[in-house]
Order: C-alpha cells, then sequence, then structure tokens
C-alpha cells in the first residue's frame, strides 16, 4: 500500500505502508519531521496528522484513549488522527495525511 | 535564555546531574557506591522524567527482574534505592549555562540562579527537557510572559482580567475553575466538547457555564491581537470555519509538554543530530569532564532502553571517580560482600 502525505511546508511524498505496521512508523521511517515522542504509546499527540480527501471516514474510529490523547494536540481539526494509532493496511492503499503544525 | 532571577552561592559538589530521569537517578547509585556526591537538575518538579511525566501508569516490562513494574513505581524504587546516598535535587529549574572555570572545574547555572560547581558534569537530559507545548498561531512567542502564560505562577496576575483558557485537560479545567471567581471574565476553548479531565471539575466547569459565570466556546485560537506584548483580542475559529473575535488580556494555553533539547545545544559539547556521541567505554563526550547517559546519547548500536541507562551510569561512574578523585586507587567491589559498600549503603 501506498501513503501520500503532505509535510508542513505543502510537500507531498508518496511513501510505501508496510502491513501492519502504523502509518506513524512509515511516516518517521520516510523520513518526514514527525516528532511522535513517545513513539506509538498514545501518550503524546506529536503524530498529529489530518487525514484528507474523504478519507476519514474510512478508518476504524478512534478508541476512547485517542480521543483523549488529541485534547493534548494543538490546531486539532474534525479530520484529526493520532497516525500511531492508524495501522496500514490494503484498504487504505492511496490514504491521504497531512502533517498538522507544531 | 532568561537572565537568572538572582545568583546565588555557588555549591560546591563532585557531580552535577542534568535531568532526573531514570539513567540520572540510577546515576547517583553508582557514583554514590564510589563516595562521588551528586547534585540533579531537572526542569520537571518532581523526578522519573519520560516515565513519570508520558506512562505513570504504564506496565514496563523490560526491567531485569521486575516483570512488571509501572513508570510511576520504577521512579519510586530508584529513589528509595538512591536515598542512602542523599542527593540534592534541584526541581523546577533549567540547566541553561555551562562555564569551565580556570581551576578546571565545571560551573552549572540555572534559571533560578542555582550555581553548582563540579569536577564532572553528566547530561542525563533524555529526549530534552519538558517544555510546554506552544499553540502554532502567528506571533504568539511576542505575547509569552507579558500575556500569553504557559503555568500560573502568581492568581493576583489574573485578577480582573479578561481570561482565555485553551485546552481540555486536567490543567485547563483546574485552572478554569481556580481564575473563574477572581477573572473579569473567562472563556474556555476546547475543540470538541469533551474533556480529559476529572469529571468532578467538568461538571463544576458546565455548572459555571450554564449560571453564566464562564464561556465555553468549541473552537481554536486563530490569531492574537495587541500590541508591544500586550493581548488585547483574539480571533477564534470553529469546525465550520466561522471566525469570531474575543476581548483577552491573558491566554493560557495547557497542551502538555514535549521534549526539546533546550540550552544544552548552546554548551559548547559535540552533538550529532541533537545527540551527543560519547564513547561506549567511558560514557564520555567529546568535551572531557562532560559525560552523558540515557536517551541523550548516540553510538554504534545504542537503544533508547532504560535498562542501557543504568548500564551506562555504571561505567559512566567509574570514568568520573578517575576525574574526581585522581590520586585514590578505585577497587572493584560487590554490593554483596563489601563491607565498606554495605556502610555506604546503611545496611550493615
Ligand atoms: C510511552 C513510553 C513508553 C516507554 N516504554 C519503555 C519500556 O517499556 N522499556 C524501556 O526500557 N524504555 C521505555 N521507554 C523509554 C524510556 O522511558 C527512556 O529510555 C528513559 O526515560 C530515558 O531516560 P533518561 O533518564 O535518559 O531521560 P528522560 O526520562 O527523558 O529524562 C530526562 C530529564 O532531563 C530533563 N532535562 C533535560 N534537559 C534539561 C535541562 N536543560 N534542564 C533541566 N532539566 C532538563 C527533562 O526534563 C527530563 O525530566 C518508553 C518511553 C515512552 C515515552
Ligand atoms: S506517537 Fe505519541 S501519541 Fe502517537
Amino acid at each position: 500500500m501506498k501513503i501520500i502525505a503532505k509535510d508542513r511546508e505543502g510537500k507531498e511524498t508518496a511513501i510505501e505502508g508496510r502491513d501492519g505496521w502504523t502509518i506513524m512508523e512509515m511516516l518517521r521511517d520516510g523520513g518526514l519531521p514527525i516528532t511522535a515522542e513517545c513513539g506509538g504509546a498514545c501518550a503524546c499527540a506529536t503524530c498529529h496528522v489530518y487525514i484528507e480527501d474523504g478519507w476519514y471516514e474510512k478508518l476504524t474510529p478512534p478508541s476512547e484513549a485517542e480521543v483523549d490523547m488529541l485534547d493534548m494536540a494543538l490546531a486539532v481539526q474534525p479530520n484529526s488522527r493520532l497516525s500511531c494509532q492508524l495501522t496500514c493496511s490494503e484498504d487504505l492503499d492511496g490514504i491521504k495525511v497531512t502533517l498538522a503544525p507544531e | 535564555m532568561d537572565q537568572p532571577s538572582e545568583v546565588q552561592t555557588p555549591i560546591e559538589t563532585d557531580v552535577a546531574i542534568i535531568g532526573a530521569g531514570p539513567a540520572g537517578l540510577f546515576s547517583v547509585f553508582e557514583l554514590g557506591l564510589l563516595d562521588l556526591k551528586a547534585h540533579l537538575v531537572d526542569i520537571l518538579d518532581r523526578p522519573g522524567g519520560q516515565c513519570t511525566e508520558l506512562y505513570p501508569e504504564k506496565p514496563i516490562y523490560d526491567i531485569p527482574a521486575l516483570p512488571i513494574v509501572t513508570g510511576q513505581e520504577l521512579t519510586e524504587r530508584l529513589m528509595e534505592q538512591i536515598k542512602p546516598f542523599s542527593p540534592t535535587f534541584h526541581f523546577g529549574e533549567m540547566a541553561n549555562a555551562l562555564e569551565r572555570l580556570s581551576d578546571g572545574r565545571w560551573k552549572l547555572s540555572t534559571d533560578a540562579g542555582t550555581q553548582i560547581i563540579a569536577r564532572v558534569i553528566v547530561i542525563a537530559a533524555g529526549g530534552g527537557s519538558f517544555m510546554p507545548k506552544r499553540p502554532p498561531v502567528p506571533g504568539i512567542e511576542t505575547y509569552e510572559g507579558t500575556s500569553v502564560h504557559y503555568a500560573v505562577r502568581k492568581m493576583e496576575t489574573f485578577r480582573c482580567k479578561n481570561v482565555l483558557i485553551a485546552g481540555g485537560g486536567d490543567s485547563a479545567l483546574d485552572w478554569t475553575l481556580n481564575l473563574a471567581p477572581i477573572a473579569k471574565s473567562l472563556t474556555l476553548v476546547h475543540h470538541r466538547d469533551g474533556f480529559r479531565a476529572a469529571q468532578h471539575s467538568v461538571n463544576q466547569m458546565r455548572e459555571l457555564v450554564e449560571q453564566r459565570k464562564i464561556n465555553f466556546h468549541v473552537a481554536s485560537v486563530k490569531a492574537l491581537h495587541g500590541e508591544g506584548g500586550k493581548l488585547s483580542g483574539v480571533t477564534l475559529s470553529g469546525h465550520d470555519k466561522s471566525e469570531w473575535h474575543l476581548e483577552a488580556d491573558a491566554l493560557l494555553p495547557f497542551f502538555g509538554l514535549t521534549m526539546k533539547l533546550g540550552p544544552i545545544a548552546d554548551f559548547g559539547i559535540n552533538l550529532h543530530e541533537n545527540l551527543i556521541p560519547v564513547d561506549t567505554t567511558r560514557f564520555e563526550s567529546e568535551t572531557p569532564g562532560i559525560f552523558a547517559i540515557g536517551d541523550i546519547i548516540t553510538y554504534p548500536g545504542k537503544l533508547k532502553l532504560i535498562l542501557s541507562g543504568f548500564h551506562e551510569a555504571a561505567l559512566m561512574a567509574q570514568a568520573a571517580f578517575h576525574i574526581c578523585r585522581p590520586n585514590e586507587k578505585l577497587r572493584f567491589q560487590y554490593t554483596t560482600s563489601s563491607s565498606s559498600l554495605q556502610k555506604k549503603l546503611g545496611v550493615s
């Protein structure tokens, strides 16, 4: 699967997503400037992304822990998610995400 | 960085440690066994670093011989283990300057005016110092300290002010409740009508809204208006992109903390991608006398694990001993069998 990721300057890159890994890990390993301070433990909200172009609705809804942790994210919008809580799978091939500001 | 508020008489000790996370705490033990005294500085108001700030309740499963321990418990156990060595903690202080003295010792200063003179510096700064998250609002930094505050030092600062609080966690809710009675007006803004805070605080907040004593908006702060660091109003925006104006003299954003390398970047130590390269026999940086351990360091094969920090602390202490006590010989001893070590630990 592919992830179309836009950085904070608006530059778009397509990165390969590995089944079973999180989108945060793919963004980080793909060299995008994502802080992901807690390494995916849903404890820091620094892996915050916006899900674009109708992909938000296709995702499994956030858990209560993610909704709570999003309260510690900056500039939250209705299409905000924590990318460490999103697992890559073929259904998400082509998903578009934008890094939230820090 | 800020000028120290008040410079105090320097403290003299063997080792000054920056960071009271697990690596900094365990160093006190390893140094203590070698009769080296330590002072620790941490910007947080309590020990534990990431373990207590980011995951106090989460269980850790890979600490040798502790099959399961939470971040909070691990910290408490480390504090108990180092108690015999009575370290001095300087909490709530940022280590912000390091200077080499003519006699070869170091002077570490903090933003609170503390000065520590030591033979050895240990940087156990982890992912950097914990600092408040800054909302991405253009120009916000020009209001910081005057109208934008990330903590409440004196409640009186907010008396008869139009106060705006942003966030939905416990700090946001607690300060909403505490400042409501003294502020001229108080508005809470949060991105949703739901909170990650204690239920009783949420209930109290909702009551105040019903009684029209405070306002609550589902919105985010889009722009700040004012002059010379003095805030006069803000533009809020809703999820439907609607925008409205609100009078405000003070903004308190509460979005938790994030780690930033901070002043260590200006200590003149060689850094590689914000990490300190060390040699793995001594855990010394490229500047002699400045050691570094834990998450802040890099070497081939480095793993950011607590157990690695413990190992690094033990080797660092051996090397630090030779700098602090150049004329003494170091004897390798086990705590199980050395009566002199047991005396230091207060168990014999
Ligand atoms: C959610 C999560 C889960 C984890 N799970 C595990 C696990 O299961 N097992 C494991 O081994 N590890 C785990 N870790 C990693 C582990 O917590 C870190 O490796 C460890 O905390 C590093 O310890 P440290 O002492 O080097 O630094 P830290 O814990 O980062 O502490 C550094 C301290 O230094 C302070 N500081 C920095 N600069 C300054 C300055 N200039 N002035 C004043 N203070 C300063 C900071 O405020 C901080 O308190 C986890 C981490 C997270 C976030
Ligand atoms: S990486 Fe910390 S919450 Fe996702």
